[in-house]
């Protein structure tokens, strides 16, 4: 769905609910995210609707995501190497 | 600049926060033309700011006629929301579903039973309510922890959305004609034949009557027309979390759940003066009191926090004065805006639209009662 303008010259490992993957160097997590396709990235414990990065500038709150186990949001923190990333999603059964 | 007279008014209303807005929207269904003067988004913004609880409990244990003014302006909201959102479309998320408040000691405990007591006792035995112990009140909310005593509980309580209330009594105002003016601060007023002259930053304003719903400015504002209404500023901090799954189905004085889903946490009551920032002393205490009501909330993450200026009388109690040197002036101070606002709409308005005549109820809340 989305792609690199250009292409990464780095990337770097991060652990995405339990597997590890290669991501772009030096992108938001939730960029990260779009470029994997991996969405929704967590479903509102709310309603249960799907939720995916929408605003991309922290204002939103959509693209929540536990990153190394605290719920934060995706578009405001860079990737590093060896992040654990987890999307809330409902089939975990743990949605806060 | 060259004075700018408006000669139209029938009845100008200085602020467009809760009450100067509830109370336009009453005096324009009445068929008078309202203009209502606001300042500016950087002043102090009770409006802005508050926790949105439509409270009945404890207020007024030691005010009988507050206690009755409170009750009938709970009664009023349900009809007052639905007519808000015929008009408007806006729904204000009104939920009168009952109220919790936590004691965690036996003083807390001993206190709030003495205050429900007497509410109950000045209301006849109208008012309902229940002391629950720890035990029962778990059955009510399973998330409450051992370490809370119990609560006092009133099915007369609710919340709304605050936010959507202004939203909504703007948007009504705006729809009975009120004109509305942004940025418009009122500096001095005066007699002028038989209306008065209001001046602001922008020119100047001629009306027959003036209601100041002007928050803390009301104890400046007042004094040009013969009013003193004495206040002082009460700092409250909030915290915002993230949204989570429903588990709060009523409000509580401690922590209200939204429609959203986000907890507001609150609020502090602080005498810091004309100060309206946030400490990381208040909302650390303020959020571990709440995660020793509800230990779940441990693992759910701040957002925001955010301190208002809300007005605090001397008594606790609303102020509705007519002038007595200059019929046609009144001021309107208060600290409850929300639960209040449906009888701002109503009662009070229709106050203002008879002259102020004497009424039993409204007159015990002149700010006469404080001279002494």
């Amino acid at each position: 769905m989305f792609r690199l303008l250009a292409d990464a010259s780095e990337q770097v490992d991060v652990e995405l609910d339990g597997v590890e993957v290669s991501v772009p160097a030096g992108v938001s997590v939730a960029a990260a995210l779009l470029y994997l396709g991996r969405i929704p990235t967590r479903h509102s414990p709310v309603t249960g609707a799907a939720r995916a990065p929408f605003c991309m500038m922290g204002a939103c709150f959509e693209c929540l995501v536990e990153i190394d186990g605290v719920s934060q949001r995706a578009c405001q923190r860079q990737v590093e190497a060896g992040m654990r990333l987890r999307r809330q999603l409902r089939s975990d059964g743990d949605s806060l | 600049m060259s004075t700018k007279f408006n000669l139209d008014y029938d009845t100008v209303i200085v602020g467009g926060g809760l009450v100067g807005a509830a109370i336009a929207c009453g005096i324009a269904a009445s068929g008078a033309r309202v203009a209502v003067l606001d300042g500016g988004d950087r002043d102090f913004r009770a409006s802005r700011g508050n926790f949105g609880l439509v409270w009945v409990q404890g207020k007024g244990a030691d005010f009988p006629t507050y206690a009755q003014l409170t009750r009938r302006a709970a009664q009023q909201w349900r009809d007052f929301a639905d007519e808000l959102q015929d008009a408007t479309g806006v729904d204000v998320a009104l939920q009168q579903t009952g109220g919790y408040d936590f004691c965690l000691s036996s003083e807390e405990w001993d206190a709030r039973a003495r205050e429900m007591h007497l509410v109950a006792e000045h209301s006849g035995g109208e008012f309902e309510y229940q002391m629950l112990d720890g035990d029962e009140l778990r059955t009510h909310i399973p998330e409450v922890s051992a370490e809370v005593l119990g609560a006092s509980f009133s099915p007369e309580d609710g919340h709304v959305n605050p936010l959507y209330l202004l939203r909504a009594l703007h948007q009504r105002m705006a729809g009975l004609g009120v004109d509305y003016h942004a940025d418009h601060r009122v500096h001095a007023s005066r007699r002028d034949g038989e209306g008065f002259v209001i001046d602001t930053q922008r020119g100047s304003f001629r009306c027959e009557r003036v209601v100041y719903c002007a928050g803390l400015s009301n104890q400046a504002l007042g004094r040009d027309l013969g009013m003193s209404i004495p206040l002082r500023p009460l700092r409250g901090q909030l915290l915002i979390t993230d949204r989570v799954p429903h588990f709060l189905h009523a409000a509580t004085l401690q922590v209200r759940q939204t429609a959203e889903g986000t907890l507001q946490i609150g609020d502090s009551h602080e005498d810091v003066g004309l100060d309206e920032s946030t400490t990381l002393e208040v909302i650390t205490r303020l959020a571990r009191r709440a995660v020793r009501i509800f230990p779940h909330l441990a693992q759910v993450r701040l957002n925001r926090a955010w301190g208002a200026l809300r007005i605090m009388t001397p008594d606790g109690a609303p102020i509705y004065h007519r002038s007595d040197e200059h019929p046609g002036a009144y001021a309107v101070s208060c600290h409850s805006g929300v639960t209040l606002a449906a009888l701002h709409a109503r009662d009070i308005a229709s106050w203002i639209c008879g002259g102020g005549a004497l009424d039993p109820l409204i007159g015990a809340f002149s700010a006469d009662r404080f001279d002494v």
